[in-house]
């Protein structure tokens, strides 16, 4: 994606715990924070739900990163969900370091109901980190 | 469960919302793009959707252009999805089969400063939207049978006012208690703060009542074996521990007691008196029939060491008991009640919902390493008994060592609460108040004695407490010194103890006759293991979790099953009467419906493809999922799943799947916000 002058602009999407950081991201916009639109909101019941296979997906039809966002430890709607997300993201990224693709597209964060504040300045950050890694090489290399 | 064909005739509800979407957001751009949409057939946009004349707008576009299916796009879901559901619902149509596009909260708001990229945005929310929605079943809310009994676990204050509370309301109620008699911690107190009342007033006319209620089954001296099942149908097997005394023929003469030859510390009286191995614990207990304890009565124990012997019946000159000889007691009875080959006996109970009140215990002294196991450094739950008129020295302030009465005592309080390093890091919350409470009952009881309390804080948040509390101090004239005692230690007849007034700076000795330790309260030692069998969740210090703190706070995460008292965190008798009543309201209200209806949105299993590897049944953690015994294959039970979808991700031939929240739909979802990328080129 290109804004209107040429710069580059990531695209992003985010799978948002139902719970947790969909209801920050809602939080976020009551109190009007104002963070970057690239990101593309997908919320799901849990982010033990988020499978690798979506992540992967995401990529290789062009996302330039991509964000899951859970409730804090100890805080999980579902008792552990989030434990069990981190474990699988955790393994995910060496297998994708052994692919040679960048693990560092992919972000797992914790973002409690609460937090609108944390939820805007995750996502400026994360905009602006994907900026700086540049267009993801999965869709030039993989794009299906 | 009829799936998606991606046929559907689907019909776009665009909200301007005022300005807070149109504002930002090209209304007109939205709905152009997404007239053109595949599977749109109808697109429309209103000031305020969720307005009466929105909704009409949306019942006539749906039967005019027979829709069957909805996006509207406006605020989040946790708004208006139910609103448009219900509007969707009054024209027939299944409500599983309308979506919301988040285009408020999650775009105009927080880019409100970019509406060309917001406009952008919130046409990839619809259009992803749309794609998920095409793949959307139709779904009904499962079902569940209703059994309309209430299990409650423990028998001291909390879990009577539940059991009352709900056997009043005309349900049955299951009451288990694991001590041999009903009253909990409450029984052993001599009055209660900050009313002085004496608090047999408060739980004797209740123990009456539990044991004699017609809808209460009462378990006492009875356990938790284990707990299968879901809300609405738990199956509860209790182990009935044996008595060894045929609670049918027992009288309650009393005559068996004076025999017995076996003298062990009380359990009640928290070891300043003496019991029988057959024994109540106070002349009112409920129910009113003595048990044998099978760990000192000299006959069982021999039975049960099969004439081997046992350290248990060595006299102090090595000599060894033969207790199998020991008859006493069932010599004694008139009633030929003693039976000792009474064995302990398992009983099955079916019951809707579950709740714990199992209560706490204070912390062990052995964590508090200057506080030597002396006889006259006693807790405060001992203090308690020796200032009520029915305790061990009939009410008078005497000192457990040499029963002389104590003149000078003091109060160390916040032992173990607020300490990280050695006990537990909160406040037990009640200490302050009956410290208070003690100092002057005790001033009552020896007016020529002096109290000192040694405090980090006076915590009295209860309404009428702090009053209470400056009430206390000046009509007890006690002295309240602030700091923490450094040490305690026996000197000769006294006892001293070294602290620091933090103050004054100053050090102070005092030369005590009896130090009495506000001891931290701690959960049961058996609520871990209970927790486990419930599938219900403790806090790192053991307490009961609740669902949520502020929103279900009697609630656990299990459905059904609740909590009461100081099962959860310590509180005082209002508070655990408070959460009690709460408890049991929360049960009524389920018991107040026909059937249960369970959220449809949940796992379910393609029993060709699964191989019964049971990841599933890991990774479950309501245990929803089950390996069916004959078929080999995952089972979801559809009544205790939430509907996470962790398990979905776990298998690995993916058989297991997620209504409505199927991979396909995440696929379509991506690609709608991916494409944007490949659209570009």
């Amino acid at each position: 994606m290109a804004d209107l002058d040429g710069e580059f602009e990531p695209v992003l999407v985010g799978f948002f715990c139902n719970w947790c950081t969909a209801t920050a991201a809602d939080l976020a916009g009551t109190t009007r924070l104002q963070y970057p639109p690239n990101i593309r909101p997908i919320r799901t019941m849990c982010s033990s739900s988020v499978d690798p296979v979506y992540i992967l997906k995401a990529l290789l039809r062009g996302a330039d990163g991509v964000f899951i966002g859970g409730c804090v430890p100890g805080d999980c709607h579902y008792v552990s969900g989030n434990f069990k997300e981190r474990r699988r993201i955790a393994a995910f990224k060496t297998i994708l370091d052994t692919l040679g693709l960048e693990h560092e597209r992919i972000w797992l964060r914790w973002i409690s109901a609460a937090e609108g504040q944390k939820f805007a300045a995750t996502m400026r950050e994360f905009t602006a980190k994907m900026k700086e890694l540049g267009p993801s090489p999965f869709k030039k290399g993989w794009s299906i | 469960m009829s799936s998606g064909n991606g046929t559907k005739r689907i019909g776009i509800f665009v909200c301007h919302c005022g300005l807070n979407i149109a504002g930002v957001v090209d209304m007109e751009k939205v709905v152009t793009e997404i007239r053109k949409y595949p599977g749109v057939v109808y697109a429309a946009d209103y000031q305020y959707m969720c307005s009466d004349p929105g909704q009409n707008l949306m019942r006539e576009a749906i039967s005019e252009h027979r829709l069957d299916a909805i996006v509207n796009a406006n605020c989040s879901p946790s708004l208006h999805e139910k609103t448009f559901r219900n509007v969707a619902a009054s024209e027939g149509l299944n409500p599983y089969n309308l979506e919301i596009a988040n285009i408020r909260e999650h775009c105009s708001w927080p880019h409100a400063n970019d509406p060309e990229m917001a406009t952008r945005k919130a046409i990839a929310i619809i259009k992803a939207t749309i794609d998920r929605l095409k793949l959307n079943a139709a779904l009904e809310p499962a079902v569940i049978p209703l059994k309309k009994r209430a299990l409650v676990i423990g028998g001291g204050i909390a879990g009577m006012q539940s059991a009352l509370t709900i056997a009043n309301t005309g349900y049955e109620v299951v009451l288990v208690e694991s001590s041999p008699w009903l009253g909990g911690h409450v029984s052993q107190l001599s009055s209660t703060f900050p009313t002085l009342d004496h608090p047999a007033c408060l739980i004797e006319p209740m123990m009456a009542e539990v044991a004699s209620h017609p809808r209460i089954t009462l378990y006492a001296y009875a356990e938790i074996e284990e707990v299968s099942g879901y809300v609405g149908n738990f199956v509860v097997r209790i182990r009935k521990k044996a008595s060894f005394v045929d609670t049918a023929k027992c009288d309650n003469c009393g005559l068996c007691f004076d025999p017995c030859p076996v003298s062990v510390p009380s359990e009640f009286e928290r070891g300043l008196a003496t019991r029988k191995a057959i024994h109540i614990p106070f002349a009112q207990a409920v129910p009113q029939r003595p048990v044998i304890d099978n760990e000192s009565c000299i006959h069982l124990i021999r039975v049960k060491s099969q004439g081997k012997g046992d350290s248990r019946l060595q006299t102090p000159d090595s000599r060894l008991l033969d207790g199998s000889e020991c008859r006493a007691c069932k010599e004694a009875c008139p009633a030929g009640a003693i039976d000792y080959s009474q064995q302990d006996r398992l009983v099955e109970e079916e019951v809707g919902a579950v709740i714990v009140a199992t209560g706490h215990d204070l912390i062990s002294r052995d964590v508090l390493g200057e506080y030597l196991s002396d006889p006259d450094i006693i807790d405060g739950l001992q203090f308690e008994r020796l200032l009520c008129p029915t305790g061990p020295t009939r009410g008078a302030v005497k000192r457990p060592s040499d029963g002389k009465i104590a003149k000078e005592v003091v109060w160390i309080s916040c032992a173990g609460s607020r300490d990280t390093e050695r006990g537990v890091p909160y406040c037990s919350r009640v200490c302050c108040l009956y410290v208070a409470k003690q100092t002057l009952l005790y001033k009552r009881a020896v007016p020529d004695g002096q109290a000192y309390v040694f405090y980090m804080d006076i915590r009295s948040d209860v309404m009428g407490t702090e009053e209470f509390v400056q009430g206390m101090v000046e009509k007890s004239r006690t002295m309240y010194l602030r700091g923490q005692a450094s040490k305690i230690f026996r000197d000769g007849e006294k006892i001293k103890v070294w602290a620091t007034d933090t103050l004054t700076g100053k050090d102070i000795e005092i030369a005590a006759d009896m130090v009495v330790l506000a001891l931290a309260m701690v959960p049961s030692t058996t609520a871990r293991v209970l927790a486990r069998k419930l599938n219900i969740i403790c806090d790192q210090h053991g307490f009961m979790t609740e669902a949520h703190l502020k929103l279900r706070p009697v609630d656990t995460l299990t459905s059904g099953i609740y909590l009461a008292g100081t099962a959860q965190w310590p509180k005082d008798i209002p508070d655990t009467l408070a959460s009690a009543s709460g408890a049991a309201s929360r049960i009524l209200s389920l018991f107040s419906r026909a059937v249960l209806l369970h959220e449809p949105a949940i796992a379910f299993v393609n029993e060709r493809v699964c191989v019964g590897c049971e990841q599933c049944v890991s990774v479950c953690a309501y245990k929803a999922t089950t390996l069916d015994p004959d078929k080999k294959v995952a089972r979801v039970n559809e009544a205790v799943c939430e509907g996470c979808g962790a398990c979905v991700v776990a298998c690995p031939s993916k058989a297991m799947k997620h209504k409505n929240w199927t991979p396909r739909q995440f696929f379509d979802m991506v690609d709608v916000f991916a494409q944007e990328y490949v659209g570009e080129g």
